[in-house]
């Protein structure tokens, strides 16, 4: 860790809360905070008492503005009362801030206990100083420097003069976990009381003075152009002030508020070029994954060898359908083009790639680009894309005016990044008495990082090795990827593949333990009895961490007791962003269509940072899995995807909710995902419930189509 | 483009708009009230929720040229003065995720419980299933209810 300017700080406070300032924060090259003591580029203790703390991830629900700073403040010994935010807008101070992959956990772990653990042994040598004792007899405690001896004590704040002369140590001790006083508990979010109020802000609230909005007409057919427009009627509505191509595949219209551009782009008059893609339909889609499903795949796991092995054969297929994110709060941007810079307020996971996108599209040096991190109103990966932000920079490039681009609903469902459609081949060798000896799984699926352009080293997707692991330790197992093409396009939607490979995975599973005449749950004890460590890729899974987790959820979800007539379970378990998790799913069956009355989930996922805030991923990933796995499905027609609104595409409402228990296996291991890994259980799961029900096994997503 | 006056909080408002937009826009441009959340634009999740005379509409399908002349709360002037019950419930249940449905939920509860003092689960189901939350915090907004009810924080 290397001490920071701090005249690198300098921050731009905008929405205030009662007690919690939420800044949007750059570093910058002017300003000088001369007073306060900034040992990192994550902290700053200010000479009037304020511990101002930087997040670094996006704030998109799951927690980070709390349960960042708690890290911190956890090796700090402070007092969380005084904590104040600030969130942290594109930077090269903080290495990849990009919030995905259930990672802002454990990717800042180490850093932000680093960070607070160095201020911590810098103020107690302050302190020492200043009373001439030893360091060893002074002691940091809820934002004091105490020195018990003499009844002593000096606040983070007086002491952060001092202390801003000192060397920042490299080699600093962290606490040990039982001694957390934050870390563990269910401290309230500091997001909440703006979120109640009205008073959050998030990207489409933004607001600057002169400041138009823009809707965009775009072409609906994938990768078509802009051949002609006119925008004779457009002019005629009262507040248009532009209208004009932006890029190759959309028109942009510009009033003085979202109504007037709405109602210019209604009455917008534009041919398209419908390119390469107009014939292209879900049939045709599903076709090219069953032909590329005989091309031979990269080994993404492999022990034993499932070809040698005998006993009884037994095979089956799963698909999935293309899955739209549909986050609450539809695309936007808001961008303020100024010649020789831009500046950005951008409800996104991706500051950095923002960033650099529209640098590149504007033709300014990435450094004279900001970015600014708004509130996200729900990304679950929509927001690692980065088009709603160099849509925003052309616009106010073109107008020369700082402008928001509004997506509408139509706009975020039809113009959205996909999770790929995917099949999956699975084949098991039994023995004698219906346990694998040998289980090949292999997916076929068409790679988003690689459909983007990114890196696919030896060709396998980049996400795969955080998503698509073992579970259980067989003999013989390989798992194999078969990498496809589609002119679809492909996002990073929430779990990615962990969503796709446990579906067919926990199915095919529990058909095996249906062919063997076995209880599933036992039977996936049994396979996973043996202590084991899976290495896949840079993640070991623990065979005994899935086994506690399922023994758990089998005590919580009462397995072994009887369930009311009409009422049937099924389990499933996966282990994805080093998590593991497992699931019973409680159902009945009214007019052929399953109604879920409970879910018991239960996560090892490390030492838990905040129980409530883990509670509310579990909760909501569960909820979100389950309209996936019951309706969610877009298609394609004529190079166009058919769903527009939550009426074709609908998800969970209140009446489909179940009551959802969650429980966490104690554990001090480094904390590991809560954000995606909840998802993944939840349709093999639901899915093997509704065969015990019915003896109708599901093998295509989604059940309701 | 019309004149139209309407009462916002509490507060007389002119607005001079084309009569068929949504009252959503109005709130959120011309007064700049962006507490009310566009999700949809078709009635179909919420998000838009305000009062017009005390019920429950949703913003985005209601043409302001219908509210002349009528009373409209949004969520900055349900609590302008103290925290709402329901706002209080919400922090004590800790609701939010990401938050941006949760005005609309919370004017759906509170015009719920102008007229159903203490809902049961199946009348909260019923005034709440227009609400959509992507992040699934439905059965913390059902405990919330419940808390502001007096009938304690669980079903």
């Amino acid at each position: 860790m290397s001490p920071l300017s701090r005249r690198e700080f300098v921050t731009a406070g905008v929405a205030a809360g009662a007690g919690l300032v939420i800044g949007f924060y750059l570093p910058h090259k002017t300003g000088s905070r001369e007073e306060s003591f900034s040992p990192n580029a994550y902290l700053r203790i200010t000479p009037d008492n304020k511990i101002i703390i930087v997040v670094a991830r996006s704030e998109m629900g799951q927690g980070v503005r709390t349960a960042l700073p708690m890290i911190l403040a956890e090796e700090l010994e402070a007092d969380w009362k005084q904590i104040e935010i600030e969130q942290a807008g594109a930077s090269t101070l903080f290495g990849d801030q990009t919030t995905g992959g259930s990672a802002s956990v454990r990717t800042t772990w180490d850093p932000m206990r680093k960070a607070g653990a160095a201020a911590r042994e810098m103020l107690i040598t302050a302190a020492a100083l200043t009373w001439n004792v030893p360091r060893s007899s002074c002691a940091a405690e809820n934002s004091r420097i105490k020195h018990a001896a003499t009844n002593r004590s000096l606040s983070y704040g007086e002491l952060a003069g001092k202390a801003a002369t000192l060397p920042v140590p490299t080699d600093v001790p962290f606490k040990q976990s039982k001694d957390y006083k934050i870390v563990g508990q269910r401290v309230p979010r500091l997001d909440t009381l703006d979120k109640v109020k009205g008073t959050a802000v998030f990207g489409l609230d933004y607001r600057m003075p002169g400041m138009k909005f823009a809707v965009l007409s775009r072409c609906p057919t994938i990768a078509g152009k802009v051949s002609s427009f006119d925008d004779k009627e457009s002019k005629k509505i009262s507040g248009v002030s532009y209208v004009g191509k932006i890029g190759d595949s959309a028109v942009a219209v510009v009033a003085d508020s979202v109504w007037g551009a709405m109602e210019g782009r209604r009455v917008l008059n534009v041919t398209w070029d419908d390119g390469p893609n107009k014939d292209l339909n879900t049939a045709a889609v599903t076709a090219s994954l069953k032909q590329a499903a005989s091309k031979k795949g990269v080994s993404l796991y492999a022990a034993g060898e499932p070809a040698k092995a005998s006993g009884r054969h037994i095979s089956a297929e799963y698909e999935l359908p293309f899955m739209a994110h549909a986050p609450m709060e539809p695309g936007n941007c808001t961008a303020h083009y100024q010649g020789s810079k831009c500046e950005l307020w951008a409800p996104t996971q991706v500051p950095q790639d923002c960033r650099d996108s529209v640098a590149t599209a504007i033709g300014l040096d990435p450094e004279q680009v900001r970015v600014h991190v708004t509130l996200i109103g729900g990304g679950f990966g929509r927001r690692l894309e980065h088009d709603y932000a160099v849509e925003a920079a052309l616009v106010s490039k073109a107008i020369n005016a700082p402008v928001k681009v509004v997506w509408t609903r139509e706009d975020d469902m039809r113009f959205s990044t996909y999770r790929p459609a995917s099949l999956h081949q699975l084949n098991a060798t039994v023995d004698g008495s219906g346990f694998p000896v040998a289980l090949t799984h292999r997916i076929i699926s068409p790679s988003i990082s690689g459909q983007k352009g990114q890196p696919v080293p030896n060709g396998v997707d980049p996400d795969l090795p955080d998503e698509a692991g073992p579970v259980y330790g067989l003999p013989n197992y390989s798992i194999e990827y078969v990498l496809t093409e589609t002119p679809v396009p492909l996002g990073w939607m929430r779990s990615v593949y962990a969503l796709q490979a446990a579906f067919a995975l926990e199915g095919f599973i529990d058909e095996l333990a249906v062919g063997a005449g076995k209880d599933p749950l036992q039977f996936r004890l049994h396979l996973l009895a043996k202590d084991q460590d899976l290495q896949y890729f840079t993640t070991t899974w623990h065979t005994a961490r899935m086994r506690a987790a399922l023994q758990l959820a089998a005590e919580k979800s009462g397995w072994n007791s009887p369930l009311p007539a009409g009422h049937y379970r099924g389990v499933a378990c996966f282990g994805c962003f080093a998590s593991y998790m497992a699931e019973v799913v409680e159902i009945t069956m009214e007019n052929d269509q399953p109604r879920v009355h409970r879910v018991v989930a239960v996560v090892d996922c490390g030492q838990v940072v905040n129980p409530s805030i883990l509670e509310q991923q579990i909760q909501g990933g569960i909820v979100y899995a389950l309209g996936n796995a019951l309706r969610a499905k877009i298609t394609i027609e004529k190079g166009r995807v058919v769903q527009g609104n939550f009426d074709d595409y609908a998800p969970l409402r209140m009446e489909e909710t179940p009551i959802v228990e969650v429980y966490a296996v104690p554990s001090s291991e480094a904390p590991s995902g809560i954000g995606e890994p909840s998802v993944p259980p939840v349709a093999p799961a639901l899915c093997n419930a509704i065969y015990a029900a019915t003896k109708k096994r599901i093998r295509a997503l989604p059940i309701l189509s | 483009m019309a004149n139209i006056t309407l009462r916002v909080n509490g507060s007389e408002k002119k607005v001079s708009v084309p009569p068929e937009t949504p009252l959503l826009w109005v709130l959120r441009d011309s007064l700049e009230l962006t507490g009310t959340k566009y999700g949809c634009g078709a009635g179909l999740c919420g998000a838009c929720t305000v009062h017009v005379d005390g019920s429950a509409i949703r913003s985005c399908s209601t043409p302001v040229s219908q509210v002349a002349g009528k009373s409209v709360t949004t969520i900055e002037g349900l609590g302008a003065n103290r925290l709402h019950v329901l706002q209080q419930a919400w922090i004590a249940e800790e609701v939010p995720q990401c938050g941006y449905c949760q005005t609309g939920q919370i004017m759906s509860a509170a015009a719920l419980l102008a007229k159903t003092p203490k809902p049961t689960d199946e009348q909260i189901t019923q005034a709440m299933n227009g609400n959509l939350c992507r992040c699934g915090t439905y059965e913390r907004i059902r405990k919330a209810i419940h808390r502001a009810a007096g009938n304690g924080g669980s079903r």
